[in-house]
């Protein structure tokens, strides 16, 4: 199967032309931000402080990297579950945020907020080795406290992804089940 | 009398949290790979594909496999004629695993408890579990286990009526609850009878047993064979992209009830399914 090549800010035409299903290779910046730093940004937001990076345009992965080993560019990093993070993506997308990586599927809310501006990608669950070596750079942009949990800024090359929920509100963990059960139906 | 010295615990355990971190079992893979082959969905394919390079390339580089490198879990088996040197078990585990998570460069996910959540900085304590039995046996059975699949885990008790449809009902309900979020391929350890906290027990040694097994009671190896191929036709695949390479293996622990009860837990663990035996 064909791999898409995408760099981030994503534009809107990127983000129009991916497809539920597409296997997609990112590069370019992206921001990690689980559970604690949510809480966070969206504390920040209510306060009326500006958040520690510009969202606008640009990607979160939901990831809590093991620790970096001297001589290796990052630690391991798949991502995390989610679902964890719904309570807060709608503000967050609203905000400017176009692309969420992560595992599992979304509350519908987050699928209602992301129709025509976001877009949701998996990367794989426990195939961490494999993508911290696509981790070209990092640096703990905020929350330093938080450990695993803090901000970091990431210079990504060719990251495999998945795109589950598109523009169009197609989701991939729907489809795909689907489509496989089907294919067995037809036999 | 068999004697065993607190810092010999301390190595091995220690030992044991790189290799669980770095070294898929030989069973996941192997089985992993033959399910491969079986597969015929083209993003399942790739998916089992990432999957087993990715645990190549923890092996081959000394990279953690996944990057939620677990809570450790062990299975302390201990003969009643076996003494311990210069420490309890259970501080040498613990010790052990605070070695091993800082020199491994694994990550840190325990916290002090679930009210102020608190980091230990360290992993631990880890979740220890002893069983006395006769003998000079002292078996340690470590598992790493992550919460991706930790937090799709189950446990309902039945009434007897509910019967063996019941219980199948319940597992696929669980697995399809679970879907995406405990990374497929999983493996379903089933604890079935005893009481409330040994159902759960049973699921969790279910849970990280070898997936190479056979169980030696023939009623359980086929029930087991019969979940797998039920799980199998729903269609989740690796990663919840369709597929039939849902679930790699069903172990189930089976154990006496009351009259009254049915008790069944179902625990998943990931493809990333970390185990190791120490025999001292
Ligand atoms: S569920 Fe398992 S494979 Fe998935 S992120 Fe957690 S530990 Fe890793």
């Amino acid at each position: 199967m064909s791999k898409i090549q995408i760099n981030t800010p994503l534009s809107k035409d990127t983000l129009q032309s991916l497809k539920a299903g597409d296997q997609v290779l990112l590069s370019g910046i992206i921001y990690t931000a689980r559970d604690a730093a949510h809480a966070r940004l969206i504390a920040a937001l209510d306060n009326n402080e500006t958040l520690p990076f510009d969202i606008k345009d640009q990607v979160i992965y939901y990831v809590g990297p093991t620790p970096t080993k001297p001589g290796q560019a990052f630690g391991s990093a798949g991502p995390t579950t989610s679902y964890r993070m719904d309570a807060y993506t709608p503000r967050l997308i609203e905000e400017g945020l176009v692309g969420m990586i992560g595992k599992g599927k979304r509350s519908q809310e987050v699928k209602d907020a992301m129709k025509g501006k976001a877009i949701y990608f998996a990367a794989v669950g426990g195939a961490a080795a494999l993508m911290g070596k696509c981790v070209v750079s990092a640096e703990v942009i905020a929350y330093d406290d938080l450990g695993a949990e803090a901000i970091r800024k990431l210079e990504v090359k060719d990251l495999p992804i998945i795109v589950i929920n598109d523009l169009l509100g197609n989701d991939l963990y729907l489809s795909g089940q689907a489509a496989y059960l089907e294919s067995k139906g037809d036999k | 009398m068999k004697k065993v010295k607190y810092q010999e615990i301390v190595m091995q355990t220690k030992i044991a949290c790189l290799k669980m971190a770095y070294d898929l079992p030989e069973d996941v893979q192997a089985k992993l790979e033959a399910m491969r082959l079986e597969e015929d969905a083209i993003l399942a394919q790739e998916m089992l594909d990432i999957i087993i390079e990715n645990a190549k390339i923890a092996r081959l580089e000394s990279r953690p496999m996944c990057q939620d490198t677990g809570m450790v879990i062990c299975f302390v088996k201990m003969g009643q004629d076996v003494q311990i040197e210069g420490g309890s078990i259970e501080a040498a585990i613990n010790e052990g695993v605070a070695l091993g998570y800082d020199e491994g460069f694994l990550r840190k996910s325990v916290v002090n408890n679930p009210i102020d959540r608190i980091n230990t900085k360290n992993n631990t304590p880890a979740v220890v579990h002893f069983e006395v039995v006769e003998g000079d046996d002292f078996i340690l059975e470590f598992a790493a286990k992550g919460f991706g699949s930790e937090n799709m885990s189950q446990l309902k008790m039945f009434p007897p009526a509910a019967g063996l449809a019941g219980v199948k009902e319940f597992v696929k309900k669980v697995v399809i609850e679970a879907g995406p979020n405990a990374c497929p391929p999983i493996i379903v350890g089933i604890g079935l009878g005893g009481t409330f906290e040994k159902c759960a027990l049973m699921a969790k040694k279910a849970a990280i047993r070898s997936v190479a097994d056979v169980n030696p009671n023939e009623t359980l190896a086929q029930l087991e064979a019969e979940l797998l191929t039920d799980i199998n036709e729903l269609g989740i695949g690796p990663q919840g992209f369709g597929g039939k390479t849902t679930c790699l293996k069903v172990n189930i622990e089976m154990y006496a009830t009351h009259i009254a009860g049915l008790p069944v837990a179902v625990n998943i663990n990931c493809h990333a399914a970390r185990h190791v035996k120490v025999v001292f």
